[in-house]
């Protein structure tokens, strides 16, 4: 790895000089908070934490970071799963949560306009407000950043149908490595001006460029969306289900499940009457004309019965709706509270090979014996495998990094991605390759090559850069 | 160091639990303000870790922190992990005093005279109390106020002398008798705590507590007077004199005779509801202080559970609207049950206030530790108040009553012109029943 330079006291001094004092941070009181991010286990202390206001700011201060050749990493709120915004030790952490300004809702283009600050659920609510819909939810959305969103491509609980964050990115501002401040793509629909170069920089990690301003395409919102809970008692019927829906030409907006340890840890924990002998609990949305969505619930129910469902419920309204979400809210709350440590893993595979996947893990849980909760996105084929442990115990952490091995291969035998939605950040980098085959490989790094050729962007994130 | 580690000596799973995932930065009203994660929960505790792990000193600045972080415990409702944030705040809080990094003459003295002498003796409190009530119905106090006597004073005492609560004229022993009899039949027979603050400046709401139980058929014992329940002591790092005041408030109930131990106060339920813990290395009191926790019920929770009996006349109020004390709603999960309660009263319309469950910047002594984000806090709960346009509000905690009650005067011409409880509300219906049914 190139090598680059801890923050000085110099270094420091010519930050000051850029930023005020008050957004300059570097007392270790005030720097520890930063170590990690929402990645269990990782931690590493940085140099100094600065919190820019305006993109020309981000912009000096990586031109002085390539001056001194002090590494950069990126961070909204620090949410990220697979430690794309754990810092290197004595880095400059650029902050972005203070460039916070909602710019523009243009309601005549459909399009929101705001700094990467912005939290994603602001980014929803200020869509709402004029009647309009931006669909990506991830799990953190109430913090998460919009910015922090775009660079890792985040998913959430609609892909199925509305996809995830790259599809809803029209255009990015960013600070590439050099400090260049630059604008890519724009408002319109249609654009084939050159390469897609905003394409590049969203799920980059971090690692071509900062992100300073976005944006975003959004939706009509929809008016009207019911709720229904169905209980199978092998994978297998809630697979077939699922199938059969999409063949039925109805795309979901919510295809969720939860597997037996999932409901049965929820139930410990929430105690909203679930039955503790099912297989998998799916939870099963559908969105947009009320006339519509009464004909699709209907039949979709009709689906879940007829495909060996146990049991097929419908909420008549919203209250009732968000009383049966309840159980796969609660998953990862009631999951978390197990054990002292939670690794959340994000293992995606082809939406057919589901069944096989689920299964494969629960038999990996046994042969290490390990307590893996598992639930996820049905509708997309994203799984959550949750490994339920205590960091502290190096020898289970052992066993876990075996299980993991294994469930990895898996994956990429049935054609999946080790990452649907985390990113691939430090948690996933040893299996990029596996998965990836040595061409495509070799062009992310020549591609991280000539865009930062001092490696100073978030180093050894994704991959180690070439020397 | 003088003496242990606190943070070391912590299980370190509570520590460990937190799996820094960040959900409860924005339910942090401190890290909103400043949007630095040393101001949030997920932060707080990365810094107790790192003091824990022996990675960081205990200095000033970190004390600072401590007292910053408001104890609102809106982070125990957002976490995905179920983290005890009160019990790391309490111990932090008790590390940074242990390692006296905070010590200034003046922050000494005022602290011994609070918690070590006043809130110790339950006589000597409430003497001030008498003290406070002559000077200020004399008014002597207006006197003082008009020449400006206050201007002498250093101005941080001197903002703070207008937040001085009103004494009421009698205490809970003068107007509660030690044992009060439903007229109709008993169905339960309960403790009725009294608290210090609420006896001293909100008597007639202890009042109204014994009221709404008697009116539905509980006997209410009353010990005469009462020490403070060690809340007070036990968030601002005072542990040993925090379990010495549990120990006194255990003896003073015969637990056994009880059906439940009543509380009015969000504060106080919740700090009273956790003896278990603090004195869960107490070989006499452990298992006495375990079953504490099983009895004491916050008022509201327990007519919920008893399924009180809903007034059929009116409190004389037209609408409400209710402000939720953070340790009542964070700290012990009562939510739904105050709304059952107003709810209930016949004409009584109901409005929501806008982040009902946001801190109003009371927080205990926060707004004298911290008056400038207390302020700030006390502004957005305003604002809201207006928002929500009832112009009645209720809670249920004194420090909140008290601080609104304020705000809303420092305002001049605001919608909201009231500060009650639910219980007062329930207690006015019963009353406007029948005048003679709820005393005995």
């Amino acid at each position: 790895m190139p090598s680059v330079n801890p923050i000085d006291a110099s270094f420091i001094q010519s930050l000051k000089e850029i930023l005020p004092p008050d957004r300059v941070l570097t007392s270790a009181e005030d720097i520890v908070p930063y170590s990690f991010d929402g990645t269990a286990a990782l931690k590493q202390r940085p140099g100094a934490v600065v919190f820019p206001l305006t993109a020309e700011e981000v912009s000096e201060c990586v031109k002085l970071a390539r001056k001194n050749n002090v590494a950069v990493v990126t961070r909204g709120s620090g949410t990220g799963l697979s430690g794309g915004s754990v810092p290197l030790s004595g880095c400059l952490v650029i902050c972005l949560v203070k460039m916070d300004k909602l710019i523009e809702v243009d309601e005549k283009n459909l399009t929101l306009r705001a700094q990467s600050g912005v939290i994603t659920k602001e980014i929803d609510d200020a869509a709402a407000k004029v009647g309009l819909f931006y669909p990506p939810d991830p799990g953190s959305m109430k913090i998460s950043t919009i910015g922090g969103n775009v660079a890792e491509n985040s998913g959430g609980l609609r892909g199925l149908k509305y996809g995830v964050t790259r599809d809803y990115v029209m255009g990015i501002e960013v600070v590439l490595p050099d400090g260049t401040l630059t604008f890519l793509g724009n408002k319109c629909v249609k654009d084939v001006a050159g390469y897609s170069m905003k394409d590049l920089f969203i799920g980059s990690e971090g690692t071509l460029g900062i992100i300073t301003e976005v944006i975003l395409k959004v939706l009509p919102r929809p008016t009207a969306r019911k709720t229904m809970l169905a209980l199978y008692d092998s994978m297998d019927a809630a697979a077939k289900t699922i199938s059969a829906i999409i063949a039925a030409k109805i795309i979901p907006c919510t295809l969720e499940f939860l597997d037996r340890v999932t409901v049965q840890c929820v139930e410990d924990y929430a105690k909203i009457g679930l039955p503790t002998d099912v297989e998998a609990l799916v939870l099963m949305e559908t969105d947009g004309h009320p006339v519509v969505v009464e004909e699709e619930a209907a039949q979709m129910m009709a689906l879940a019965t007829a495909n060996g469902a146990r049991a097929v419920v419908a909420a008549a309204d919203e209250a009732e709706g968000a009383r049966l979400a309840a159980a796969r809210r609660n998953a990862f709350s009631a999951l978390a509270r197990v054990r002292p440590t939670t690794i959340l893993e994000d293992v995606t595979v082809p939406r057919s090979e589901l069944a096989t996947m689920v299964a494969f893990i629960d038999s990996v849980a046994k042969k290490h014996k390990l307590q893996i909760g598992t639930f996820g996105h049905l509708g997309d084929g994203n799984l959550h495998p949750t490994f339920l442990t205590n960091e502290r115990d190096l020898e289970e952490m052992h066993r876990i990094e075996i299980a993991l091995e294994e469930i990895v291969d898996e994956t990429i035998r049935l054609g999946g991605t080790v990452t649907g939605e985390h990113g691939v950040g430090l948690a996933k980098k040893a299996f990029l390759k596996r998965q990836l085959g040595e061409g495509s490989y070799e062009l992310m790094r020549s591609i991280k090559q000539a865009l930062d050729p001092q490696g100073l962007l978030n180093p050894g994130k994704i991959f180690d850069p070439r020397n | 160091m003088p003496s242990a580690n606190l943070l070391k000596s912590l299980d370190y799973s509570v520590l460990q639990q937190c799996m820094h995932c960040g959900m409860c930065l924005p339910t942090c009203p401190t890290y909103v303000e400043t949007k630095m994660e040393r101001n949030s929960p997920r932060g707080r505790i990365s810094l107790m870790r790192a003091v824990a792990d022996g990675e960081l000193e205990v200095t000033k600045a970190l004390s600072d922190e401590m007292y910053y972080c408001l104890g609102c415990l809106a982070c125990q409702t957002a976490c995905p992990a179920g983290v005890n944030y009160a019990e790391l705040f309490e111990t932090a809080r008790a590390e940074v005093e242990q390692a006296q990094v905070n010590d200034g003459m003046q922050r000494g003295f005022w602290r011994w005279l609070s918690l070590n002498v006043i809130f110790m003796r339950p006589w000597l409190l409430r003497l001030i109390g008498r003290g406070l009530r002559v000077y200020q119905s004399t008014g002597l106090e207006k006197l003082m106020r008009k020449v400006h006597f206050f201007g002498l004073m250093p101005r941080s005492l001197a903002a703070l002398e207008p937040q001085t609560p009103q004494i009421s004229p009698q205490f809970s022993d003068d107007i509660i008798w030690p044992e009060e009899s439903p007229q109709a039949g008993r169905k339960y027979r309960v403790g009725l705590l009294t608290g210090c603050i609420q006896d001293l400046a909100f008597s007639n709401i202890n009042r109204d507590t014994a009221d709404v139980l008697l009116a539905n058929g509980c006997e209410v014992i009353t010990p005469r007077s009462q020490s403070c329940c060690g809340s007070l002591h036990a968030h601002n790092g005072e542990l040993e004199l925090a379990r010495e005041l549990a120990r006194r408030q255990i003896d003073s109930f015969d637990l056994d005779e009880l059906d439940a131990i009543i509380t009015n106060a969000g504060g106080c339920g919740s700090h009273l509801k956790t003896y278990g813990h603090l004195l869960h290395e107490d070989p006499f009191y452990a298992a006495k202080a375990q079953m504490w926790d099983k009895k004491v019920k916050d008022i509201h929770e327990w007519l919920v559970q008893i399924r009180f009996r809903k007034p059929t006349a009116g409190a004389g109020v037209s609408e409400v609207t209710y402000h939720e004390s953070c340790h009542l709603c964070h700290g012990q999960k009562v939510v739904s049950q105050p709304r059952q309660i107003l709810n209930s009263i016949p004409g009584l319309v109901f409005k929501e206030l806008p982040e009902s469950n946001w801190c109003c910047g009371s927080a205990g002594i926060y707004n004298i530790t911290q008056p400038e984000q207390s302020q700030k806090l006390l502004d957005r709960k305003v604002a809201n108040l207006r928002q929500a346009g009832a112009p009645v509000v209720a809670t249920s905690n004194p420090g909140c009553h008290l601080q609104i009650a304020n705000g809303l005067r420092a305002c001049g011409d605001h919608p909201c012109h009231e500060v009650t409880q639910p219980v007062t509300l329930l207690a006015q219906a019963y009353r406007a029943e029948s005048p003679a049914l709820t005393h005995s």
